[in-house]
Parts: C-alpha cells; sequence; structure tokens
C-alpha cells in the first residue's frame, strides 16, 4: 500500500515484514529512527523478536553473529563513527564465517573532523569485508532492497552479509511516497530461513576454527570471495523475482538513464542519482548527451555490466562520495570503473564531492561533465578555495 | 582401551603437556553436560584446540573473536530463548579477553542479565602471543610486557579484582572463583552456574602456565595451583546474589614457597632476595585472608 | 576434503593428531599400590588414562607425558619412565 512515510520508519517496516528473529542495535546518528522504531513495533507487540538494546556496535553485530549461528533471521542497522567503523572487526568475522546478515548503513562521513552528514566513506571503506553491498536511490528503492537481500544472502550457494547502503538524512529522514507490501506478500517472496548449519547440541559442530597456516586460509578466502562472486546472481534472481511480484524490477546490478547516443556519462551511488537524473535532462534539452550509469550493487562488482553499460562513451565521470586518501584517482569506485572499461579507450575520471553532506546541485553535474570533458578530473569538486 | 565415550572434550589437541586451561575445558563440559553451547574468544584454548579441520569439541562451538565472546554468547541466548531451545549458554575466555579487550560486551552481556555463563581461564597473561601481562598479571610478576628489570620489579599493578569488584556489581546472579587444583569443586561450580538464571560468572586459575610461568615442569601444574591456594594469593569463594556465601579455608604458608616455584618472580630471590617486595606480596596474601576469612584458626 | 563452510567441522577429527608422539617419559603404574581412587582419570588434560574393571589404563596414542598423574597420585603407584622410542 502506498503511504507516506520517512525513509528510516520504511526500512523498519522492511525490517519487520523479513520477520528477524532477533533484532540488536546501537543507535547512532543518522540510523536511529530505524531502532527506534523497531523498538516500539517490539514494544507494540507488532513484531515478535528479541531486541537487543546493546552496549555498543560491536555488540551490536557480535549478538547478530551469535543469533544467526544458532539460526535465527537477525537484523541491524548502523552507520559511520562509533558504527560501522566500530564493528568493522565484526563486519569481516561474519562474512569469513558465512552468516547471512542483513544490516542497513544509513551512511555518514567519518572523522575527524566530525561530521554527522552524509557522504558514503563508512560503508565503501568496508568494501572488501566480504558483504555484497546495495545502494539505494530512494526511498523505495531502500526499502525494497531489504527483502531482495534477505533473499540472495540466505541461498545456500551464497550465505554471504549484506549491507543495504542508503545516503543518511537524505534519504533515511525524508519523507517520501513508498509502497509497503504486506505481510502475505513478504511471506510469499521471502521464505523462513533455513540455515545450513547451526549450534545445536543435537547435531554439534565447530564454528569460526583456526585455520593453521599455510593450509587452509588462502582457500578459505577464496570459497567467501567465490560466494560474493555468486551473490550477484543470487542478487539479481532475487531482484528479477521481486519485480514480478510487486512490477518493481531489481534484476540489474546497474540502471543506465538516457545512456542511448551519450557523449558523457556519470557513474553514481545511491541517492545523488536523482540529482543526476534531473540535471541530465536538463542538458539534454540543451542539446549535451549526458547518461548515468547508476550502480545498485558495488559488491560484488558488476564489471560486465557497467562495461556494457558505457559502451561507446568517450568520456565517464565517476561521483565519488568518498576519498580513498592518498590514491592516484582519489575515489574509490573510479579505479573500478575504469578496470571494467580498460583497453575500451573510454576515459574515466573521478571526482570527489558532497563529502560530509557538501550540498551537490544540478549545475555541480553539468560543470563535472563540461571539465570531463576537458578531460580533467581524478579531482574534488566544490572545494571552498577561499579557505585553503 | 581407554573408553572415552563420555568425554566432551577430545584428546587429539595441541595444548603443551600438563596445560591447566586443557584440563578445564574437560572439566567444564563434564559439569555442563552435553546439552550447552560454548563460545570461545581467540586464546591459546582456542588455537589448540580447533585447528581446522580438528576440533576437540563435541558440543557445539563458536569463535569469533578475541573481545566479543559475551556478545555473540548474548547472541546465542536471545536465539535459543525466541526458540523456546533448552541448550545451556556458556562463554570459556582467557584473562585478556575478560579482564581487558572483552570488558565492554561483557559489561553489556551482564547488565542485560542474559542466562548465560562466563567462564574466564585465567593464567594471568596473554599466554597465546607470548606471555604479556594482561590486567590478571600479579604484582611483580615478570612477564615480556612487565619485565623485570633493573629499576623493575616485574608487574607494577595489582591483578584486577575482576568479581567482586565488577562482574558482582553488575547484579550477576551468581559469581564463583575456582581453581583446576580442586577438579570437584570446579565442576560442581559449573554445574551450579550454568543451572542459576541469569548471568553467572567463574574465574578459574589454571596455572600454571608452564610455559608462561617458566620454572617448573607440566607435572606440577596442580601441585603450584594448589600453593597459590595455600599461600593466600588466590581465594576459592561464591557469591550469590551479591553476597559472600563461601570460600575456601586453608592454613596458610608463606608466599615464597609458590613465588619461589616459578621464574616468573625469581627476580624477587635471585641474586638476593628482595624482601621489600615479598613483603607486600604478603600483603596481599594477609588482604585477602582478612577479606574473605579463609584461615583456619588453631581451635578449628 | 571439501571446506566447510565458515571454516566449521564436526567432531571426531581432533584424535587424528596423535599426541602421543611428543612424549619422552611415559607413565608406568604399579597396581599393587594404586587404590583406584580416580584421581589420575580426573584430572589427565588428555583424557588418556581411564580406569575399568579395576585397571589403570594409558592411551598411549595421546597421553604427552606431561606427567601429573604420577605427582598428583597420592598412592604413588604411577611413576614416568624414559621411553625407548
Amino acid at each position: 500500500m502506498m503511504q507516506i512515510m520517512e525513509g528510516s520508519h520504511a526500512v523498519a517496516e522492511a525490517a519487520k515484514l523479513c520477520r528477524p528473529e532477533v533484532v540488536s542495535a546501537y543507535p547512532i546518528t543518522p540510523q536511529t529512527h530505524i531502532v527506534e522504531r523497531l523498538a516500539e513495533m517490539v514494544a507494540d507487540g507488532e513484531l515478535d523478536a528479541e531486541y537487543l538494546c546493546v552496549e555498543s556496535e560491536l555488540s551490536a553485530l557480535s549478538v547478530c553473529l551469535g543469533s544467526s549461528a544458532a539460526g535465527s533471521r537477525v537484523y541491524s542497522a548502523t552507520s559511520s563513527q562509533g558504527g560501522l567503523m566500530l564493528m568493522a572487526e565484526v563486519v569481516f568475522n561474519v562474512a569469513g564465517m558465512r552468516q547471512p546478515i542483513v544490516m542497513s548503513i544509513a551512511n555518514r562521513a567519518l572523522g575527524a573532523p566530525l561530521s554527522i552528514w552524509n557522504d558514503q566513506q563508512d560503508s565503501i571503506s568496508l568494501r572488501d569485508a566480504g558483504w555484497f553491498h546495495l545502494y539505494g536511490e530512494d526511498v523505495q528503492e531502500m526499502t525494497d532492497q531489504h527483502f531482495i537481500a534477505y533473499k540472495a544472502a540466505e541461498q545456500h550457494d551464497v550465505l554471504l552479509p549484506g549491507f543495504v547502503c542508503f545516503d543518511g538524512f537524505i534519504l533515511s529522514h525524508t519523507y517520501e511516497p513508498v509502497d509497503i507490501p504486506t505481510q502475505e506478500e513478504i511471506d510469499a517472496f521471502l521464505p523462513p530461513y533455513v540455515p545450513y548449519n547451526k549450534l545445536d547440541a543435537k547435531a554439534p559442530i565447530s564454528m569460526g576454527m583456526y585455520a593453521p597456516p599455510p593450509d587452509y586460509y588462502m582457500e578459505f578466502r577464496h570459497e567467501t570471495d567465490q560466494a560474493l562472486q555468486r551473490a550477484g546472481a543470487a542478487i539479481s534472481a532475487a531482484g528479477k523475482e521481486f519485480g514480478e511480484m510487486f512490477g518493481r524490477d531489481y534484476s540489474g546490478h546497474t540502471e543506465s538513464y538516457r545512456m542511448d547516443d551519450a557523449d558523457v556519462a556519470f557513474v553514481a551511488l545511491g541517492s545523488l542519482c536523482g540529482t543526476v537524473k534531473d540535471a541530465i535532462d536538463e542538458m539534454r534539452a540543451d542539446g549535451i548527451k549526458a547518461g548515468l550509469v547508476k550502480i545498485r550493487t558495488f559488491r560484488p562488482f558488476p564489471a560486465t555490466e557497467i562495461a556494457r553499460a558505457l559502451a561507446g562513451v568517450p568520456k565517464v565521470a565517476v561521483l565519488e562520495k568518498n576519498i580513498s586518501l592518498g590514491s592516484a584517482m582519489k575515489g574509490a569506485v573510479g579505479p573500478e570503473v575504469k578496470d571494467a572499461v580498460t583497453g575500451t579507450g573510454i576515459d574515466v575520471y573521478s571526482y570527489v564531492l558532497g563529502l560530509g553532506g557538501r550540498d551537490i546541485r544540478k549545475k555541480d553535474i553539468r560543470a563535472i561533465a563540461a571539465l570531463a570533458e576537458k578531460g580533467v578530473g581524478n579531482t574534488f569538486y566544490g572545494l571552498r578555495t577561499e579557505v585553503l | 582401551m581407554v573408553d572415552k565415550s563420555l568425554e566432551l572434550f577430545d584428546c587429539g589437541h595441541r595444548a603443551c603437556g600438563g596445560c591447566g586451561p586443557a584440563l578445564l575445558a574437560r572439566l567444564i563440559l563434564k559439569g555442563t553436560g552435553e546439552n550447552v553451547i560454548v563460545v570461545a574468544s581467540t586464546g591459546c584454548m582456542e588455537v589448540f584446540s580447533t585447528p581446522y579441520p580438528e576440533t576437540a569439541w563435541k558440543v557445539p562451538w563458536i569463535h569469533s573473536l578475541f573481545e566479543n565472546a559475551a556478545a555473540v554468547a548474548s547472541g546465542v541466548e536471545a536465539s535459543l530463548k525466541h526458540n523456546n531451545r533448552t541448550e545451556k549458554v556458556v562463554c570459556i575466555c582467557g584473562d585478556g579477553a575478560t579482564f581487558d579487550i572483552g570488558m565492554l560486551c561483557i559489561s553489556g552481556a551482564f547488565e542485560r542479565g542474559h542466562d548465560i555463563t562466563y567462564i574466564c581461564y585465567d593464567n594471568e597473561a596473554y599466554m597465546n602471543t607470548g606471555i604479556q601481562r594482561s590486567g590478571a598479571t600479579p604484582y611483580d610478576a615478570s612477564t615480556t610486557t612487565s619485565p623485570a628489570g633493573r629499576l623493575s620489579t616485574g608487574n607494577s599493578l595489582p591483578k584486577k579484582d575482576l568479581p567482586p569488584q565488577i562482574l558482582n556489581a553488575h547484579g550477576a546472579s551468581y559469581v564463583a572463583t575456582a581453581s583446576v587444583a580442586y577438579p570437584m569443586d570446579v565442576m560442581k561450580k559449573v554445574e551450579k552456574a550454568v543451572n542459576t538464571p541469569g548471568a553467572c560468572y567463574i574465574q578459574v586459575h589454571t596455572p600454571p602456565c608452564s610455559t608462561g610461568w617458566g620454572g617448573f615442569d607440566g607435572s606440577k601444574t596442580i601441585e603450584i595451583a594448589k600453593q597459590a591456594i595455600e599461600c593466600g594469593l588466590w581465594v576459592n569463594y561464591e557469591m550469590e546474589n551479591g553476597e559472600l556465601t563461601a570460600a575456601k579455608k586453608v592454613r596458610r604458608i608463606p608466599v615464597e614457597t609458590y613465588l619461589k616455584a616459578q621464574k616468573r618472580f625469581r627476580h624477587l630471590f635471585k641474586p638476593q632476595a628482595v624482601t621489600e617486595e615479598i613483603a607486600k606480596i604478603q600483603a596481599i596474601a594477609d588482604a585477602n585472608a582478612k577479606k574473605y576469612g579463609i584461615d583456619i584458626e588453631r581451635n578449628e | 576434503m571439501a571446506l566447510r563452510i565458515g571454516c566449521a567441522a564436526a567432531p571426531g577429527r581432533a584424535q587424528d593428531n596423535k599426541t602421543g608422539s611428543w612424549r619422552v617419559f611415559m607413565p608406568v603404574v604399579d597396581m599393587e599400590k594404586c587404590i583406584l581412587c580416580g584421581t589420575c582419570v580426573l584430572i589427565c588434560p588428555e583424557t588418556a588414562v581411564s580406569d575399568k574393571d579395576g585397571q589403570i589404563l594409558f592411551d598411549l596414542d595421546f597421553c604427552k607425558g606431561c606427567g601429573v598423574c604420577a605427582r598428583e597420585c597420592r598412592a604413588e603407584a604411577i611413576t614416568m619412565i624414559q621411553e625407548e622410542k
């Protein structure tokens, strides 16, 4: 049913509809409205789950790991420092232990200096942890991605955790019309969780053993990578099935917008894509042939799909709400896009923008297109040079 | 053939000969029985008992990280509770994981009052990484990060008084100390803890780590552990709902007897006795004796 | 052998590791002195001692020769002897 709802509350509704048995979280701006809403749902008996109000993010995900290992579907949400970064060690661990945990990330900048506002540094920084990463553009998409994430994560040829990322405040605190499926519909889409193995006194196993070097460690890492590659197909299949049931298709890891005959293409993740689409419409009206390839699945990285989408486009501008400090291209996404189109002669540039909540306007997108046309890139965009 | 059908901790593990924690693992599982899920921290016991694929654990066992066992156990317990399952949840973690790096997760788990039993095997230093000091290292013990030297008599801080000052203060249902020197007592306390609702804590002295403490061979594990109790530097006691309910009484021996046998205290005796420091350690034992009332009076 | 997902394994393989090979001294029991108190069975960190039908048995596949049993035997019935290998 279509409702006007705050992004965080829509995410909480989605989490509830997935019937987690254990919810464990620590309040961290801008994720707080999600966990507050879930706490209300448990308090009101709307959600039959154990809600663990833990003392830190380290514990939040550790609790989820324990519950998942014991056979429960679990949910958590987090953000940034204090949050995702404090649980970083567990993030890696959960993937290695192959627990299909789904966690929402309300994207936020990392200090220092302190900023509570949005960029995507937090989740991007954990791109190597073994989780799949989904990025939502609007409240509807990020809501739907939770259902898809659980479905994909729990496939026995995947068994990996996943982030559902969405821009903090910009999406988490924005009211938008959103179609929330019914419980019956989600039950039909997402069956109860069937663990591949679990902690059970009737059939004991040891989980998370020590891999004595040099015999097994590399093979386990290889297996996790293979599983994450397979997660791509599972996400796509779940996205397709979701589309068939609900009319919103998410079978693609990317989404192309006005890419036909484009001379310059933007690549972006998250809410920024809305602004970019509007800017493209205006640019097209002015005769500038621009297009967008939105990345919906950042891990596993959909290199083939991106290469196909960018084929024949001379200039590509990757809009980065992150910075890989000290790297040549500056952004973390750019090098992967560049790698995807290597040998094609396409020029790929990164533009670091919007850090710490700096506003990104349509005219900025247009200016970046001009920079890309001139071959100027791999740079910060929009610095206040007067304070430097 | 040796009958191992009733044993839940398998042989073939890679602990040193005479290892106190290895013995403790056996004893704990005798106390819990098979309807248990064990949550381990990173540490010596985890490494020597689970080199893939040779697990020594015949009960469900999980290891995640060094510092998060209490939180993982909280999650396991929440899942069991939600599904009306009956397994007991037991953490088994070393003193570094407990006294130092895991304190945050322990505090949260005990505050929330999960129905778990947290057992610390206390060998008084980070043994797995090469005998570095922890908050459980006793005063004046020489470790690789608190070495005795020209200006140092070893670890400059007293052993953190964790069970009463921190766990009991969190409202733990049951807090106890035990020692591998008294195996039946360990088993009894474990059984009591797992059958007591709420968060329970047992700290078991698993001396000596013959590797980490040095100066004696593995056969003296239990002998040295007994001396720790007899001199008053380790006290076996129980606290139920906040009150001290039992403490093992002893006819005390001087702390020298216990200290002298161990390489980690050798600097207090060679090249000559550092009487002032030994007196300080004796004072710690005397204070323990007074606090817990462990001295057997002449007429008893 | 296929890897088990998440570095997990079922029990049963620990006994592949025959720790008896570490041993230098082996325990020998004098049943004339043994009072069958069970202490050696209880305190063996290797689960390598059992008492069955009035006999004390050492599992030399796993006994590391630490000698805790001999030291704690109140009847002094166990001695550790250098092993001929």
